[in-house]
């Protein structure tokens, strides 16, 4: 592998790595403050015993989110030094609230956590809301640089590289940024609560003798669902509206995820298969006429850009199709099974009261997982589908990556310490859900 | 232009924060390390003071990081390209250490296992985090073909970086455990008092003749530095003041009894001595960030992304400040925190 390749690959398992972590972050800090507020509401205990386990397994994967998003932030400037000199001077600014932003989330969870028993109710919710509003936070401010990177707004470029006309605010707020962030938001949300469906479901399969233990498995799923389903609604159009974000602003991206070569009106929808290079046509894909151009903007004779309209060296890798298929693909899939499993509870539990299936609790149980992975293919489209570019006409990302040696020896390193440290987490949580097994806090908290 | 030298001021101040907050959360997982198994609480005082504070400091790193690329675009070129693989190895242990920590915290078995992790990177990482002080004092980096790049032949073979590092290092065991004896007085804890009021009497002198050692070890191409420094003789003469006032404060008479200690004078002291030693370090550093290629004129960001910074900086420690109020008072003040067994 070339430097750059080597530099792609390492920087983006160290961010597929924490992505994990951070989206949980964001979805579980969320359902906790969920589960606070219904505690608080219905007076129901159930309620409060699912806001402790969740908090302790937030504890516990914060303990590798923070560093790795502290390894992220410092890589930025290890690997893409030349990046980070455009960066630092024109859109330093998010990264700069978002310290703030991860300072308050540290703040509050600290508080939460180490503190929970001397706060009252009130202000216990309000310490995890400013916890779930501080990662949010971070979350929308870090995809501000993102979508600067795809959407470039906010200063001039000379021909000899230097910057002029600085516009810190604009480009902060730059044409994709709102789109874009809204997506990332309600698909964390939407991850948080495929996470506890997954949970809920497993551990209702293993557990429904107990009647006091089953129940808390089944609130917490039905709870976990509508949120599921409401944000992967939300995840849905949000989408749509990227895409439609990247026909005007990003053609060429566009054109690579669906295997786009003529630029024409009506133009037709490929799902599925793959971008065969040598004659640039999408194989064993399904293609629906039209489609494309009424998504892209409305209307059957849209006129939407083809890959041959650019120079071919600026040609984002034709994987990006398949990449785009597996991300949307996942959401829809996720967003009917969301529906089918609380149509399935209200039809057979609450009209009939009878019991809900087995095998729709293993197919929920599947969710959570497929979520993360349909957030990973995201990420991944994203960047890779902004190829060969770091900032979109601005700057390649040959240009931005680093020229030091020894990155493939790091790499090996950070790999290495990256599949250890997900492998105990995996240990750590069910050593420590063991040994204080639910039965316990139901002794406590409602027997 | 006076905009270059508020940022640098800016940046040096988030420097000294994060090197006693560093030191200290650091210096802690070391001493938890060392006293697992002894009778007293040291150990004990030490995690309760480092469970909910290690977040916050790891978060002020990352201000400081985010403050030079949006301050000094430049400077995070250098530093980026020149300390890819220290820097590499500083996260790689301190990504262990944080989560060795909170494994710690949730699983007991393992306990004594994970606090030597956690212990030992605590060791590592700020000897190698002030290993970058000698590289920007010039020989170590010399830009070739393909840009800066660091000399491993030198930086490993160097005096002075290894006197850097144990200066590092006996700074961060005396000012840990100055502050320990100050955490455990407050948790009316006698026996952990005992314990960190040994230590730093101990480690206070050390560090002092260590810092002259450093000073004197320094390499030929920093004598531009050296000549420098002693410009500000008064203000180290000053440091070394401060520090005896704090030292002696640890045999105080405190409500009569004698010779306890007034942990609280000691660590005001020493921090204000510290503090004094930092600020005309960098006065003579300029205007070099790193000698003799880059200037803090050279490396400064564009004039309308200064401003927003410093805006937001302004803006968000205001924001914040209620929050660290709190925080203070849950966890370093609260009497049913701090006594508990």
């Amino acid at each position: 592998m070339d430097t750059v390749t080597l530099a792609r690959a390492f920087f983006g398992t160290s961010l597929a790595f924490h992505i994990i972590f951070a989206t949980l972050g964001i979805g579980l800090s969320f359902m906790v403050f969920l589960a606070e507020v219904l505690h608080l509401w219905k007076k129901d205990n159930d309620y409060f015993i699912m806001a402790k386990r969740w908090t302790k397994a937030i504890a516990i994967l914060l303990g590798v989110a923070i560093p790795s998003g502290t390894i992220v932030g410092v890589q930025l400037s290890l690997l893409w030094p030349g990046f980070m000199k455009i960066v630092g001077q024109v859109i330093a600014v998010p990264f700069k609230i978002e310290i703030f932003a991860f300072f308050l989330e540290a703040l509050a969870l600290s508080i939460y956590v180490y503190a929970a028993d001397r706060l009252r109710p009130v202000t216990r919710i309000f310490s995890v809301f400013l916890v779930a509003v501080g990662a949010t936070a971070s979350a929308i401010l870090i995809t501000s640089a993102n979508t600067w990177m795809n959407t470039p707004a906010g200063f001039q470029m000379k021909p000899d590289g230097t910057i002029t006309n600085v516009d810190p605010w604009k480009a902060f707020f730059n044409p994709t940024f709102w789109s874009t962030s809204y997506h990332v938001v309600v698909t964390a949300l939407m991850t948080g609560g495929f996470a506890i469906v997954s949970i809920a479901a497993y551990k209702w399969l293993k557990q429904r003798e107990d009647i006091k233990e089953s129940t808390i498995h089944r609130k917490a799923l039905v709870l976990s669902l509508v949120v599921a389903l409401f944000f992967s609604f939300l995840t849905a159009l949000s989408g749509h509206t990227s895409a439609q974000k990247l026909h005007v602003y990003n053609p060429a991206k566009l054109a690579a995820a669906e295997g786009l070569f003529e630029t024409q009106k009506y133009a037709p929808l490929a799902v599925g298969g793959y971008v065969d290079p040598a004659t640039h046509k999408v194989k064993f894909g399904v293609e629906v006429p039209f489609l494309l151009s009424w998504l892209a903007a409305g209307r059957f004779d849209t006129e939407v850009k083809g890959l041959y309209d650019f120079p071919q060296d600026t040609w984002p890798p034709f994987y990006t199709h398949l990449l785009f298929n597996v991300m949307v693909g996942l959401g829809t899939l996720l967003l009917m099974i969301a529906a089918i499993g609380l149509y399935m509870y209200w039809r057979r539990m609450i009209r009939r009261g009878d019991s809900y299936p087995r095998w729709m609790l293993w197919v929920l149980a599947l969710t959570g997982p497929l979520s993360m992975l349909s957030i990973e293919f995201g990420w991944i489209f994203s960047c890779s589908g902004r190829q060969p570019w770091t900032i979109y006409g601005i700057q390649r990302t040959s240009e931005a990556a680093t020229t030091a040696p020894h990155l493939g020896f790091l790499f090996f390193m950070f790999g290495a310490v990256y599949l250890f440290l997900a492998v105990l987490v995996v240990i750590v949580m069910k050593s420590y859900f063991r040994r204080n097994p639910i039965q316990k806090d139901i002794e406590r908290y409602i027997s | 232009m006076i905009e270059p030298k508020i940022a640098i001021l800016v940046i040096w101040i988030l420097v000294f924060i994060y090197s006693i907050a560093g030191s200290i959360d650091f210096g802690a997982s070391f001493w938890a390390m060392i006293y697992t198994k002894q009778d007293t609480q040291a150990s004990e005082i030490a995690n309760r003071f480092l469970s909910p504070t290690w977040e916050i400091n790891n978060t002020i790193l990352v201000l400081l990081v985010v403050a030079v690329v949006g301050f000094f675009p430049e400077a995070a070129f250098t530093f980026g390209t020149v300390l890819l693989v220290p820097v590499s190895l500083i996260l790689l242990l301190i990504l262990l250490r944080s989560s060795f920590m909170v494994f710690a915290y949730s699983v007991q078995g393992y306990n004594r296992t994970l606090r030597t992790v956690s212990g030992l990177t605590g060791v590592l990482v700020p000897a190698l985090l002030i290993s970058a002080l000698p590289v920007t004092e010039g020989g170590f980096v010399h830009v070739g073909p393909r840009g800066p790049e660091l000399d491993f032949g030198i930086f490993f073979t160097s005096p002075s970086v290894y006197m850097y590092m144990l200066f590092g290092l006996t700074s961060e065991l005396f000012l840990s455990s100055l502050f320990l004896a100050d955490y455990s007085k407050e948790s009316k804890d006698q026996g952990a008092y005992k314990v960190y009021r040994r230590n730093a009497i101990l480690f206070g002198p050390i560090t002092l003749v260590v810092a002259v050692v450093t000073l004197l070890s320094f390499r030929p191409e920093a004598s531009w530095l050296l000549s420098n420094i002693s410009r500000y003789q008064k203000w180290f003469v000053l440091s070394i003041i401060m520090f005896v006032i704090g030292y002696s404060a640890l045999w105080w008479s405190d409500r009569g009894r004698k010779a306890e200690g007034k942990p609280r004078i000691a660590v005001i002291f020493v921090i204000l001595q510290y503090g004094i030693a930092t600020f005309a370090y960098g006065a003579s550093h300029l205007p070099y960030i790193v000698y003799p290629y880059l200037t803090v004129g050279d490396a400064f960001t564009n004039i309308n992304t200064f401003y927003s910074l410093l805006n937001v900086l302004g803006l968000g420690l205001a924001i914040l400040l209620p929050g660290f109020i709190v925080f203070w008072a849950l966890f370093l003040k609260d009497k049913r925190y701090l006594q508990r067994k």
